[in-house]
């Protein structure tokens, strides 16, 4: 459903989605030439997924903010300005995206070129101090021991108590949204899959539909059932990675090393099955780039077979290992009622009792007739997203034996047409880490006017804010890696 | 003071310094090959050493002089303590000055400059990892006295050359006391080196580091220093375990020098032993919470203090 709707209509229809028990899960802005500026905007209430436009009669006007209906609108509505220029009623204004890097009155996606000369990247950025006796400050990255990400975490502690958690993110904006209007629309889906590399499948899907949508492309069986298979590969190869990795960061170096090599093995017979080891070029407009063949359907399914009995030992050893569970139970823990109310989403959503799951809420072809079972947990800690994960797993192992079995034969790809200038399409896909919705407006030509990638880490970075609060600083990594959130498909 | 003596006094720091890094490459190589990884080569931590020893220090802008002296301080403790722990032959010239109870206090000089050092620089992490330190510490330090209480009770001496020596004498039986303070000790010797459960040496998070956290701001020589007496501390620990608590092997007394020559092979098939069952209580634990560290090092005591009742009430 799409809706045209005036600032003021925005906050109440916002209010209106709020208590229905819906969610926002993307909010971007438009700059457009010889036009109003738009905000755009995409919530889910299930079973209704509801996209809106939101026109800006003028653009040194502020729209109404949403930051008190949905909290992780704060960050979003921050960003729209670095970028667009846009500014909403939000009392905080200062930067998010904008790291000092271009002017405060540059906007990089509106349509006048960026200045030439740009200022000494100083950022004095104003992060809440907490006053009291014995806090103290620990500033953490964006530089870390290890090779990961680039964040800052700003703790105030007392002791090794953490009182407060302030996240500053951004350090891996690179431009792919103004990229995207540089390329010929039926190429994006390539950048697209790049955006946040480990959901690959995911984004490619999400651009994909979202061009098909506006284009009215019917995508063959086939290609829909292959894409699947794509996407639940992707999701076992990321949760075993995790599952190493959780246990590595609990000192159980043990768990990394078994993990690792199923995972490893995993990428493997990808390779063999569907010719690449992670599937960022699988998803093209109108299908698939491969067809799987019998033989690599044969490669995949001795992998599960062999996936599931290892799995089971290695959850045994999990559950039992009574040093790992006294580090995951209770740690970071946000109940159903928190997550709630800041709009957790996708995997973490879940392991707080927020079931939203896109495989089933907005179920797109062949979802709609896998009937995916949804997996949730209410007690919100590094447990339960352990537990989901391997709930999870063993769920996608289902789903993939059955589209190995009932793949409809026929082909993989059909050829998309060049939408008509200013035609628009949203693209939904449940991502292993949560909801990835694509917003694609065509300009003319076939070029993109405005392609807006969303990362469910935008509506979860500000929940792990939360879930560290009176947690020990020595347990916020494995916290971090519970909820393995993505910098880069964030920061964009 | 015979020439074999001083042959074995001048052996010994020799062999400790040389064979530390050997031992903490074994402990390496066995906990890779216990997680199913392929191991790198026992040689690893010479050639880190080496590789550090050849590059350009870099000194954190406002360190005072403590911070590049510490490297030298904890080092030349970590020698001295090696010269006092009869690893290859009790005969020792300093056998009189081979106190357990100054052994624990030059262990303690290294901890110290350690911490100060790392909260000279006034990084986060330097703190965070001095303070974490001290609290292991001041847990560990009364744990390992009374497990040399417990010994040196079975023997009537503090010197480590003479608890060592009556155990060899006395004839071969079961302490109870020995077996109950030899747990304590293992758990002691796990904390004080920052193994697992207790800190985790391959951790990159350096929000849980202890003993790394402390070295960050350390570069080139100085870091050299430092991995080289952990590496030190770590074999001094197991040679104290030695002493305690399976001396055979080590020449004894006034020896000639057949004895010490034996007492090589011995001292590298207990390090070969210990390496294996210390990588063996590595893989199978995960690291604690930081606050579970206290009750960590309290069931240590208790071990311990449980080894001096079992002494006292049934003389064994």
């Amino acid at each position: 459903m799409h809706l045209v709707v005036d600032p003021v209509e925005w906050r109440a229809l916002a209010q209106d989605i709020a208590a229905a028990g819906g969610r926002l899960l993307a909010l971007w802005g438009t700059n457009r030439v010889g036009q109003c500026d738009t905000l755009h905007a995409v919530a889910i209430a299930p079973p209704r997924v509801i996209s809106m436009s939101i026109a800006i009669a003028d653009g040194t006007q502020q729209y109404p903010g949403v930051e008190d209906v949905f909290p992780s609108a704060s960050r979003m509505q921050r960003a729209v300005f670095d970028l667009c220029g846009l500014r909403s009623t939000e009392q905080d204004t200062r930067p998010w995206l904008r790291h000092a890097a271009w002017p405060v009155d540059a906007f990089p996606l509106a349509a006048d070129p960026m200045p030439s000369s740009l200022p000494s990247p100083i950022d004095d950025y104003a992060f809440v101090r907490v006053e009291g006796d014995g806090v103290h400050e620990i500033a953490v990255g964006p530089v870390h021991a290890g090779i990961i990400e680039p964040g800052h975490f700003r703790f105030s502690v007392v002791g090794e108590k953490v009182l407060r958690l302030e996240e500053r993110l951004g350090y891996v904006h690179k431009g792919i949204e103004r990229r995207f209007t540089e390329l010929p629309i039926l190429d994006g889906h390539r950048l697209a899959a790049r955006v946040s590399g480990d959901s690959g499948v995911a984004y490619a899907w999400s651009y994909c539909q979202a061009l098909e949508r506006m284009t009215g492309t019917t995508v063959p069986p086939r290609a829909s059932w292959l894409r699947a298979l794509a996407l639940e590969l992707e999701r076992i190869a990321n949760h075993l990675g995790d599952l190493g990795a959780l246990g590595n960061d609990a000192g159980f170096a043990f768990g990394l090393a078994q993990f690792s090599r199923l995972k490893e093995h995993l990428l493997r017979a990808t390779e063999q099955a569907l010719g690449q080891r992670y599937l960022l070029d699988l998803v093209v407009p109108g299908g698939t780039r491969n067809d799987l063949a019998p033989a690599g359907a044969t490669v995949l399914d001795e992998y599960l077979a062999q996936l599931t009995d290892e799995v089971t030992v290695l959850r045994g050893i999990y559950e039992e290992h009574t040093g790992l569970r006294d580090r995951f139970a209770g740690a970071g823990a946000v109940l159903p009622e928190l997550a709630a109310w800041i709009g957790l989403v996708g995997l973490a959503g879940r392991a707080s009792g927020q079931t939203l799951d896109l495989r089933v809420d907005a179920a797109c072809a062949p979802y709609d007739e896998l009937a995916v079972r949804r997996c949730t947990r209410q007690d919100g800690d590094v447990l339960a997203r352990v537990t989901l994960r391997f709930d999870e797993l063993a769920e996608s192992v289902r789903l993939l034996r059955r589209i190995l079995r009932a793949m409809p034969s026929g082909e993989h790809a059909v050829a998309v047409p060049v939408p008509e200038p200013g035609a628009v399409g949203v693209g939904l896909i449940e991502a292993w880490r949560g909801p990835v919705v694509t917003g694609l407006e065509a300009g003319p030509d076939g070029t993109i006017l405005r392609c807006h990638p969303q990362d469910p880490s935008w509506h979860n970075w500000p929940a792990l804010e939360h879930a560290v609060i009176g947690n020990i600083v020595p347990d916020f990594p494995l916290i971090n890696k519970s909820f393995n959130l993505s910098y880069s498909g964030h920061d964009l | 003071m015979s020439a074999v003596a001083w042959l074995t006094q001048f052996l010994e720091v020799l062999a400790a310094l040389v064979l530390a890094p050997l031992f903490l490459g074994w402990v390496n190589a066995c906990r890779a090959w216990l997680q199913n990884r392929r191991a790198p080569s026992v040689l690893l931590p010479y050639h880190g050493i080496r590789k550090l020893f050849h590059k350009d220090a870099v000194i954190a802008e406002g360190a005072s002089p403590l911070f590049r002296l510490a490297p030298y301080i904890v080092f030349g403790a970590m020698v001295a303590a090696a010269a006092v722990i009869p690893s290859m032959g009790t005969g020792l010239p300093f056998r009189s000055a081979a106190d357990a109870i100054a052994l624990v206090g030059l262990l303690a000089i290294a901890r110290v400059f350690m911490s100060l050092a790392a909260m000279d620089i006034g990084t986060a992490f330097g703190t965070l990892g001095a303070r974490r330190e001290m609290m292991i510490g001041f847990l560990a330090e009364p744990a390992l006295l009374m497990v040399i209480f417990v010994a040196s009770l079975l023997s009537a001496t503090t010197a480590l050359p003479l608890i060592a020596e009556r155990l060899v004498v006395q004839p071969l039986a079961l302490y109870p006391s020995l077996a109950f303070t030899a747990v304590a000790f293992t758990m002691v010797l796990l904390a004080e080196n920052a193994r697992i459960p207790v800190d985790n040496p391959a951790t990159h998070l350096e929000l849980t580091m202890i003993h790394e956290a402390m070295l960050l701001e350390y570069s080139a020589r100085h870091l050299a220093l430092m991995e080289w007496a952990a590496a030190l501390k770590l074999f001094n620990y197991a040679c104290i375990g030695f002493a305690l608590f399976v001396p055979w092997g080590a020449s004894i007394g006034e020896t000639g020098i057949g004895a010490l020559a034996l007492s090589i092979p011995a001292l590298l098939a207990k390090l070969a032993v210990a390496g294996l069952w210390l990588a063996l209580l590595e893989t199978v634990s995960a690291k604690l919470r930081v606050f579970r560290a206290p009750e960590f090092m309290a069931t240590a005591f208790m071990f311990a203090v449980l080894g001096l009742l079992v002494h006292l009430l049934l003389g064994a």
